[in-house]
């Protein structure tokens, strides 16, 4: 059970700038997000796409906003658990108690969901019968790529991660590639390699195909996938691959007796807590009469939530509001003499 | 203002008049049309405002753009008629437009 003072979920610009607002003002915090990286929807979706309403930054990249919040983390001890998604969350007595599902648990009196449009979840394939096969014979990435070994393996996607496992599973195993188009979208060499391993014998390629149906007992067997033309193949496989990116969803979070608005979570607009106390949103997540999804929003919005944390993280004590450019306490915290 | 219709995919049809020089996901979106979420507000940065255009109006509408068909990939049930709704700028030429809904964006 890990004790801290605030937990953070998301760990995107706005949940990294609220870690920064706590430690400043003397609290600690720890932060779960579902992605393997810090950095959220700016380092997911567009790290090289550059962005030009940050306060005092003309302009800078998805990836380049992220560094930046990082190094301004750096005076500060924080412990991020990436890759694992809060599922639960239960009052006890005073406390919030949080589990991951890897079986982390926290224990603090507040909670700050700075979760975007949700967690990052890979996207499926549309037949419903997939998930009786999904994790043992379907998969929407590699862990163990022992496994594929002499074996058939059908990969689905026209991006860089179908074309890179394409590519590496070809060395040992019969590969399959299908994709709903005939155009790919990874990088150009890698195409070019694809193309050579198909010439080869390597890799089968199938454009223009999608995913119809899945055959098999306790054991996948084979698929049957169709051309836009409906014209449909059967294919002897033992393993399906799909990397289709990855969607969005609120997950867990709509369970949690939230007031949500489609999305969204309300929250009032001086402490962002949300209907339940000590829970609180902020950044594209929250919504209040004007919100606006900016991520100087969100800076604005974690900042005050941090100071509302305060009360109930040090009830005896009275938050005092300081400059960093002056307050020798907030100096020391930042390592400055 | 451009009539434009969206059609849910349960059959429900729904045609209102949008401001020429809004997109066809910010029509929905603004009149509370169930069925498109624009997840990411119209950046392209996401795929749930996915919509299928009708074959007679699909070719007539203007092409996709750049990286439109590398986010369509991540749609959900791409056909080959399957636009971004917040590509789609509403003009004259598109007064009459339908659209019809995916199952759902996510």
């Amino acid at each position: 059970m890990i004790n801290t003072d605030a937990l953070i979920i998301g760990a995107g610009p706005t949940g990294l700038f609220t870690a920064h607002q706590l430690k400043l003002i003397g609290l600690n915090c720890e932060v779960v997000d579902n992605l393997d990286k810090i950095g959220g929807q700016c380092i997911e979706l567009y790290p090289d796409k550059p962005i030009y309403d940050i306060p005092a930054v003309p302009e800078c990249t998805g990836k380049e906003l992220t560094d930046n919040l990082i190094n301004q983390l750096k005076p500060f001890d924080i412990k991020f658990h990436l890759s694992e998604r809060v599922e639960q969350v239960k009052k006890i007595n005073d406390y919030w108690n949080v589990k991951t599902n890897k079986g982390t648990e926290f224990q603090t009196p507040n909670i700050i969901i700075a979760g975007g449009v949700g967690s990052f979840e890979p996207r499926k394939f549309i037949p419903k019968e997939c998930e009786k096969y999904e994790n043992t014979s379907i998969f929407y990435s590699v862990k163990d790529k022992s496994i594929f070994k002499g074996k058939i393996v059908s990969i689905f996607g026209g991006g860089d991660s179908a074309l890179d496992w394409a590519i590496e599973l070809s060395k040992d195993a019969k590969v399959n590639l299908i994709h709903r188009r005939d155009e790919f979208r990874g990088a150009e060499s890698t195409l070019k390699k694809v193309l050579e391993l198909q010439k080869d014998g390597k890799i089968n390629l199938y454009t223009k195909y999608q995913l119809k149906s899945v055959h098999g007992d306790n054991k996948l067997e084979a698929i049957d996938i169709i051309h836009d033309n409906k014209e449909n193949i059967n294919l002897k496989t033992d393993f399906v691959l799909g990397f289709f990116g990855l969607i969005m969803q609120l997950g867990p979070i709509a369970n949690w007796g939230l007031n949500l608005d489609r999305k969204t979570i309300s929250v009032d607009t001086e402490r962002f807590e949300t209907n339940q106390k000590g829970i609180y949103a902020v950044g594209d997540i929250c919504n209040y009469p004007g919100k606006l999804k900016l991520i100087l929003s969100g800076f604005h919005e974690g900042a005050l939530a941090a100071r509302a944390c305060f009360k109930l993280a040090r009830p005896d004590e009275k938050y005092r509001f300081e400059f960093t450019t002056t307050s020798t306490s907030l100096l020391k915290r930042l390592g400055k003499k | 203002m451009t009539k434009i219709t969206y059609i849910e995919h349960n059959g429900k049809s729904h045609t209102i008049e949008v401001q020429n020089g809004l997109t066809v996901m910010e029509g929905a979106v603004q009149n509370d049309i169930p069925g498109i979420d624009a997840d990411c507000g119209g950046s392209m940065a996401c795929a749930t405002c996915h919509v299928y255009v009708k074959e007679d109006w699909f070719n007539k509408i203007p092409s996709k753009t750049e990286g439109e068909d590398d986010m369509l990939d991540q749609a959900f049930e791409p056909k080959p008629n399957s636009r971004l709704s917040c590509q789609l700028i509403v003009s004259d030429d598109l007064n009459g437009l339908i659209v019809n809904l995916p199952e759902k964006q996510v």
